[in-house]
């Protein structure tokens, strides 16, 4: 059997970004929430604060260096993998990437050093500044890297010369017409990716009742958050969705399962996309649902799949797939957001164990959600690697498919380890809980021997 | 076409990379060094010496690719396909060696294999680092500005000489940081191990000074030619020079000038490639010009690094100076 190049680089890219945007959805998120508990400490004192902060950012340090060492690998695979795709468009997308570096990167790596090995060393409003700073710094990143993908998908601001992109206008090139929706709607994912997991370590103690204290203040401020941003999302969501008709049709034909352009669109709750009869199978639909949606008009017309030659259609099924499957989440987190209102309003989310119980497995609904729009965005905007510009196929290194082949497994087999162990830590951490973590950091000079075996017996005892 | 703005561009990446190189160097040889540790809580002080710093150290490795990307995006397109098993396997070592920090400090029983991914993800980047230094200097097989070689061209005795010669460069970097920045057991060790690694980096860059002239005639003409002999001899001399005086402070105990030494010697190393090599930045075939990216985009870029970098590198000393001080026997941070 012979290796397709194309395929075995385009699984590598997806597994490792896929691996990657695990950790900035929840590291972006809790960067600020560190940040948050650390000024409410500073302003109220509260001892609970404190543990809370220190707690969460025992788990941070973990993400975060799996977020970083992922991140690292993709910063080199767009040349590894995708050289011609960085000649064609480095002189527009590059200078993205490089003021990420200087103004995100360094910032998150510097500040984290202080916020992780400051205790005890640095007065506490320094602590609380560098979560501050980290989190502006996960924003900043978000902002740069973001920008950069929504131009593959909408450029705007060049010129092509010789297949190679120029630019010529570089505020129209940032800000080109994805990005603010594409931004909006990332961040507040991260952000209900977050306040999903703190919902969850919540109402685990809550459940248990160890760590009451925390688990109120944690189960609060999330309900709080995801009553707010959920709906958000969904606004946020659907202008995003308008945006795309208008440069990228053919991703909304393929996320509606859109087929004929000449009659309205209905809505397809569920349905198999069928390439070959275009056609969907199985169809449960709400007659015209999508029209109404995106034009506002139950007759409106939108240009549907057979509108395009076949060669310009992306994949039909993962994309009609993966946005039921998002939408679904974020219409689950109003719902579980707004009940948690109403409990607390009637004074009973604390013991509402039908809540809670759900609510403490949920921890993982946000990754998916995110997973799953990245793979309607990316995976919507084929066959091009830049929409008009350069085809995925064009794309690619002249490296030899077993050369790919080889370092597929690598990462399949690397990043499987690191996974799962990080996972394994970071449950452990949360079985601990906020006051076993408090291992203090010794201080002082030399420290002898006998305060050493003292500390090495707590970690030993807390840990089990 | 603007002449110097490549000239500029090739100047600040390769400041990056020698920051890179001393930073991560040093972290990195810590790793190479990790195996000797007797204790656990040895290792433990010996991670805390570069805990704080470590994830900003690589961070110039990612400004390094990046910034070769956005200034030379010829030249990027270049040389990852060309180093792509060396490249990938790099990052993969990185990978362990960096969640190996985070995880070692939470683990109990699995401690002993993240402190065995810690020294072996060093080493491996290390050694892939070396070989793609070398492999690079040796020359990359280019048509129609496309890499056209096979998969395993980077592979020469050459290229595996480098390798070594990195590692224990690197080495040598980590044990002098380690003279600096810890007491106790580790600090004597550390010092034990500097003396021969100083002695077998020399070697090293003897036997890499001899064998590119000597290959590779147009570095031999750089060096050797007449105006330019008589601007370049310092440069031998004051490596041995530099060489002589790390000795002597290692000798007498000395704490801080070794890793200043060590760095100047790693310094003289580079610049005598950035000499060998200048102006190609994917030898033997393409220059700075030829590689350089729009100039729009180089300027865009320029501004953004100049305004920028003054206040990164002021940030990082400030770090450095909040966790300046010896690591004590004994105390982990974390
Ligand atoms: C929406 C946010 C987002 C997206 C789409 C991406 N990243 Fe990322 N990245 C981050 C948000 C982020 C972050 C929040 O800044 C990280 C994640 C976790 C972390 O620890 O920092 C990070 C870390 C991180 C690092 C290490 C930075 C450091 O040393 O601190 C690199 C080199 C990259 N990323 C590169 C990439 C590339 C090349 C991407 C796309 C192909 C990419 N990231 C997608
Ligand atoms: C971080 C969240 C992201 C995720 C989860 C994601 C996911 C994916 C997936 C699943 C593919 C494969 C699509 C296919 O081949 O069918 C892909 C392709 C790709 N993406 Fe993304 N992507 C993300 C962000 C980005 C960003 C920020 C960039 C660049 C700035 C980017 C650049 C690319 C490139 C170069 C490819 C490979 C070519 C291709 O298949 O189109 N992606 N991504
Ligand atoms: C509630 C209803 C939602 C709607 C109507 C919606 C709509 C969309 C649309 C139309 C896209 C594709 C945009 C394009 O590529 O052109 C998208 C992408 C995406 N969605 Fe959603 N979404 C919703 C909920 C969510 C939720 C709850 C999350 C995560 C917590 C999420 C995370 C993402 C991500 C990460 C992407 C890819 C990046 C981007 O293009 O912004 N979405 N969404």
């Amino acid at each position: 059997m012979d290796l397709d190049p194309v395929l075995l680089a385009r699984l590598q890219f997806a597994f490792t970004i896929t691996f990657h945007i695990i950790f900035p959805s929840f590291t972006i998120g809790l960067s600020a929430y560190i940040a948050t508990l650390g000024v409410m400490w500073l302003r109220s004192g509260e001892e609970r604060y404190e543990k809370l902060m220190r707690f969460w950012t025992k788990i941070f340090a973990v993400s975060f260096a799996m977020g970083v060492v992922s991140g690292l690998v993709l910063s080199y695979q767009f040349g590894t993998n995708w050289s011609r795709f960085s000649l064609a468009v480095g002189n527009v997308i590059g200078p993205a990437i490089g003021y990420e570096v200087l103004t995100a990167f360094f910032l998150e790596a510097t500040f984290l050093g202080v916020l992780l090995f400051g205790w005890g060393r640095v007065p506490h409003w320094l602590s609380v500044l560098a979560a501050a700073v980290i989190a502006f710094g996960t924003a900043m990143s978000a902002f740069w890297i973001l920008s950069a993908n929504s131009w593959m998908h909408t450029p705007a601001g060049y010129e092509m010369r010789d297949g190679i992109a120029y630019p010529i206008d570089w505020l129209a090139i940032i800000f080109n017409p994805s990005f603010p929706y594409r931004l909006a709607h990332m961040v507040t994912a991260a952000y209900l990716t977050t306040a999903f997991v703190v919902l969850a370590v919540g109402a685990r103690y809550l459940l248990a009742q160890r760590h009451e204290q925390h688990g109120r203040t944690m189960v609060a401020m999330a309900v709080g958050m995801i009553a707010v941003l959920a709906p958000l999302q969904l606004f946020i969501g659907d202008q995003h969705g308008l945006n795309t008709l208008k440069h990228q049709p053919v991703k909304i034909a393929a996320m509606e399962g859109h087929w004929d352009g000449k009659v309205p669109g209905d809505f397809e709750l569920f349905a198999w996309p069928d390439e070959k009869t275009e056609t969907n199978r199985f169809a449960i639909s709400i007659p015209r649902g999508s029209s109404l949606i995106l034009t506002h008009d139950p007759n409106g017309l939108f240009p549907g799949l057979k509108d395009f030659p076949a060669k310009d259609r992306p994949p039909v099924v993962p994309v009609f797939f993966a946005f039921r499957i998002m939408v679904g989440i974020g219409f689950l987190m109003i719902g579980v957001g707004w009940v948690g209102v109403w409990l607390f309003w009637r004074g009973r989310l604390f013991s509402a164990r039908w809540y809670l119980w759900p609510a403490s497995q949920a921890w993982w609904i946000g990754f998916t959600a995110v997973i799953c729009g990245w793979i309607v965005t990316e995976t919507g905007r084929q066959p091009w690697i830049a929409t008009g510009i350069l085809r995925t196929a064009d794309a690619i290194s002249p490296v030899s498919a077993s050369s790919v082949a080889v370092t597929l497994v690598l990462f399949v087999l690397v990043y499987g380890i690191v996974f799962a162990m990080g996972i394994y830590y970071i449950n452990r951490l949360i079985a601990k809980g906020p006051q076993g973590s408090l291992v203090e950091a010794p201080q002082g000079p030399s420290l002898g021997s006998p305060l050493l075996s003292a500390s090495d017996a707590a970690r030993e005892a807390t840990a089990s | 076409m603007e002449w110097y703005l490549p000239v500029i561009w090739a100047a600040l990446i390769g400041t990056a990379v020698a920051l890179y190189v001393v930073l991560d160097g040093f972290d990195l040889g810590v790793g190479i060094l990790f195996p000797f540790a007797k204790e656990d809580h040895e290792r433990d002080q010996i991670v805390a010496s570069i805990a704080p710093f470590w994830d900003g150290n690589e961070t110039w490795l990612i400004l390094g690719g990046g910034g070769l990307w956005v200034a030379f995006p010829r030249a990027y397109a270049v040389i990852m396909p060309a180093f792509y098993l060396p490249m990938i396997v790099m990052l993969l070592a990185l990978v362990f060696r960096g969640v190996a920090f985070e995880f070692r400090t939470v683990a109990n029983t699995s401690k002993k294999y993240w402190n065995a991914a810690f020294a072996g993800g060093s080493i491996v980047a290390a050694l892939a680092q070396g070989l793609i230094l070398g492999g690079l200097v040796q020359g990359v097989k280019v048509e129609n500005g496309a890499f056209a070689g096979g998969a395993f061209d980077f592979a020469t005795p050459f290229a595996a000489l480098c390798a070594l010669g990195v590692t224990a460069g690197y080495a040598l970097l980590g044990a002098t940081w380690l003279v600096m920045k810890t007491e106790g057991a580790v600090a004597n060790r550390a010092r034990a191990h500097a003396k021969p690694l100083l002695g077998v980096v020399l070697v090293f860059m003897g036997i890499v000074s001899l064998w590119t002239p000597l290959s590779i005639p147009r570095i031999a003409e750089r060096w050797f030619s007449t105006p330019n002999i008589f601007f370049l001899w310092p440069v031998p001399v004051m490596t041995a020079l530099v060489a002589y005086l790390a000795w002597r402070w290692l000798e007498a105990g000395r704490d801080i000038p070794p890793f200043l030494a060590a760095i100047a010697l790693f310094m003289l190393g580079y610049l005598g490639l950035a000499i060998s090599v200048f102006p190609y930045l994917v030898p033997p075939s393409l220059t700075v010009w030829q590689t350089a990216a729009a100039p729009a985009s180089q300027v865009f870029m320029l501004i953004g690094t100049v305004g920028l970098l003054p206040i990164i590198l002021g940030y990082i000393v400030f770090v450095y100076w909040l966790f300046r001080g010896k690591v004590r026997e004994g105390e982990g941070y974390h």
